[in-house]
């Protein structure tokens, strides 16, 4: 069997872990163990190394290391830090962050204080989204009077988002 | 306010007088909180640092809390002065590593600090004394609505607040309580509490928190998890726990009393003994005597009024307190000369422990059951 991180060597050190009942199991080299810090469990979460992994595949796969457009932050900057370069990477990297963020937290979504100019913009988001999904239906059901009525919804909505 | 005045006023919650101050030294509630589509203080680039430190420190500097506050950047810090504020909790570790671009803005009463471009943007903590994290968490609560009128907080509204560390994202909080546990360590029970606490999520730490070691039978207790729960939640499930380890501090004491007496006073007798005597101590044995001491004082063997100079101790033997009240800076042994020096001058007016004092107080029903003190 073959590292899962640097894939040339065999795997001499298997770790499995139990979270939220689902097991994951990573197979690693002595070297790369040693440099993962595995050694020591105490400094170490299995999480983190996924998204090590998720990050080493991406890289094989040919996709240039994806990098952050407001920022330039790159999930190697990620690996080396622990941290991340801004708000925006958040979204940048929402996939690989999506598994550590689950391993971490009691939960996967927020649901304590927020700004209170994001109560309006979430209310005006459901609203939008509403919307769009009944003009989608209008149209298929090739309901023109009220699909051109939702539109003109939409747009007073857009209209009140801009401001 | 100078740095002069910071030293000269001790701080509200330094004088330990908040519900079971005997046992928790301090509450603490911090709020992270970062600027939208701008680069977390680690990945900015000094200029876009110093920006986005002139965008913020104002709007901190003109907070109806902040009025007649200390304010300073931190390249006008001295190392010493850094120390100084880490040692009383007011600013973290990293933070005094800091230098260009960053500042910490704190009120009169030290009871409310706010660090810009620490990890995150802004760090905005409430300390107060005893077991206070709801009113901690109101008043930083209160300076973070007022703040996000005034500056664009970066957050998702299905993951909360954004912060460069994943760990903090969501609520951006961490509510941690400094507890002096003493009974749990003499009696042998501290890691299986250690543990317990560990096993519900709830991190405990030594006393300049992460990776700090436990000195002064002193710990850090603190949330470790930030999304998928309220903060009222969260600083509700922490106090219970703090409750109930208070509880079993409390039943340790007595069993120390009522079945280790013997090893009791002789910690106690010993501790006395050291600190009126020696001529060299290092911060850690001075800390670790002076949490004898203040078992002692929690149990009666002295008199309550000897409770201050004890818990000033805590602070003044510090190594940066010692030097800045010295003002010279001075290598470590010197410093633990001068730390055993101060210490024997203010126990000098110290009575002597007096065990009789504890037995009749643990007799008058301080304790549910009747004692068989011989």
């Amino acid at each position: 069997m073959l590292c899962d991180v640097c894939k040339c060597n065999d795997a001499t050190v298997f770790l499995t872990q139990i979270l939220e009942g689902k097991m994951q199991k990573v197979n690693l080299c002595d070297a790369c163990s040693k440099e993962k810090g595995v050694q020591d469990p105490t400094g170490f979460a299995l999480a983190d190394l996924l998204l090590g992994i998720g990050a080493a595949e991406e890289i094989e796969k040919g996709a240039p290391s994806q990098k952050c457009p407001v920022c330039g932050f790159t999930q190697a900057d990620f690996k080396k830090t622990g941290r991340l370069g801004c708000s925006v990477c958040y979204v940048t990297f929402a996939e690989g962050l999506g598994g550590l963020l689950k391993a971490m937290h009691k939960g996967t979504e927020h649901v304590g204080k927020l700004p209170q100019r994001a109560h309006r913009e979430i209310e005006l988001g459901d609203r939008m989204r509403a919307l769009t999904d009944d003009l989608e239906k209008a149209v298929a059901a090739e309901n023109y009077e009220s699909a051109a009525a939702l539109r003109d919804q939409i747009k007073q909505l857009e209209h009140e988002k801009a401001i | 306010m100078r740095f002069s005045n910071v030293m000269a006023t001790g701080g509200e919650w330094l004088r330990g007088e908040g519900p079971h101050h005997q046992i928790v030294i301090s509450s603490r509630v911090r709020l992270a909180r970062n600027l939208r589509q701008r680069a977390f203080p680690g990945w900015a680039k000094k200029a876009e640092r110093t920006q986005i430190l002139e965008l913020i420190k104002p709007r901190v500097e003109e907070l109806p809390e902040m009025q007649d506050s200390f304010s300073e950047l931190l390249q006008d810090l001295s190392a010493l002065e850094k120390q100084v504020l880490v040692e009383r909790h007011l600013i973290s570790r990293e933070h005094a590593a800091k230098s260009v671009g960053s500042a910490v803005i704190m009120n009169r009463r030290q009871t409310l600090s706010i660090m810009v471009n620490e990890e995150d943007h802004l760090r905005m903590q409430s300390i107060r004394s005893g077991l206070q994290l709801k009113s901690a968490f109101k008043l930083v609560d209160k300076v973070d609505s007022t703040l996000e009128a005034k500056l664009d907080f970066a957050y998702d509204a299905r993951l909360g607040y954004l912060t460069a560390c994943p760990t903090n994202v969501g609520t951006g909080m961490r509510a941690s309580a400094m507890l002096h546990l003493p009974g749990l360590v003499l009696s042998e029970m501290i890691n299986q509490v250690i543990q317990a606490v560990n096993k519900i999520g709830l991190a405990v730490r030594g006393l300049y928190g992460e990776g700090t070691e436990a000195m002064g039978n002193l710990f850090q207790i603190s949330n470790q998890t930030t999304l998928g729960e309220k903060e009222d939640e969260i600083i509700n499930r922490l106090s219970k726990v703090i409750e109930t380890i208070i509880e079993k501090e409390h039943d340790a004491r007595q069993m120390l009393i009522q079945k280790k007496s013997n090893t009791l006073w002789d910690q106690i007798g010993r501790a006395y003994g050291v600190l009126t005597f020696a001529h060299a101590m290092t911060s850690k044995e001075a800390l670790n005597l002076l949490s004898i001491i203040k078992l002692g004082v929690d149990l009666g063997a002295f008199p309550e009024d000897r409770r201050l100079p004890i818990d000033e101790l805590f602070i003044d033997t510090q190594p940066a307190h010692l030097q800045k009240s010295s003002q010279q800076k001075l290598n470590a042994e010197e410093r633990d000369h001068l730390r055993a020096q101060i210490i024997r001058e203010r126990l000098r007016v110290f009575p002597k422990p007096d065990i009789s004092k504890v037995a009749r107080e643990s007799e008058n029903g301080s304790t549910p059951e009747p004692q068989n003190n011989e």
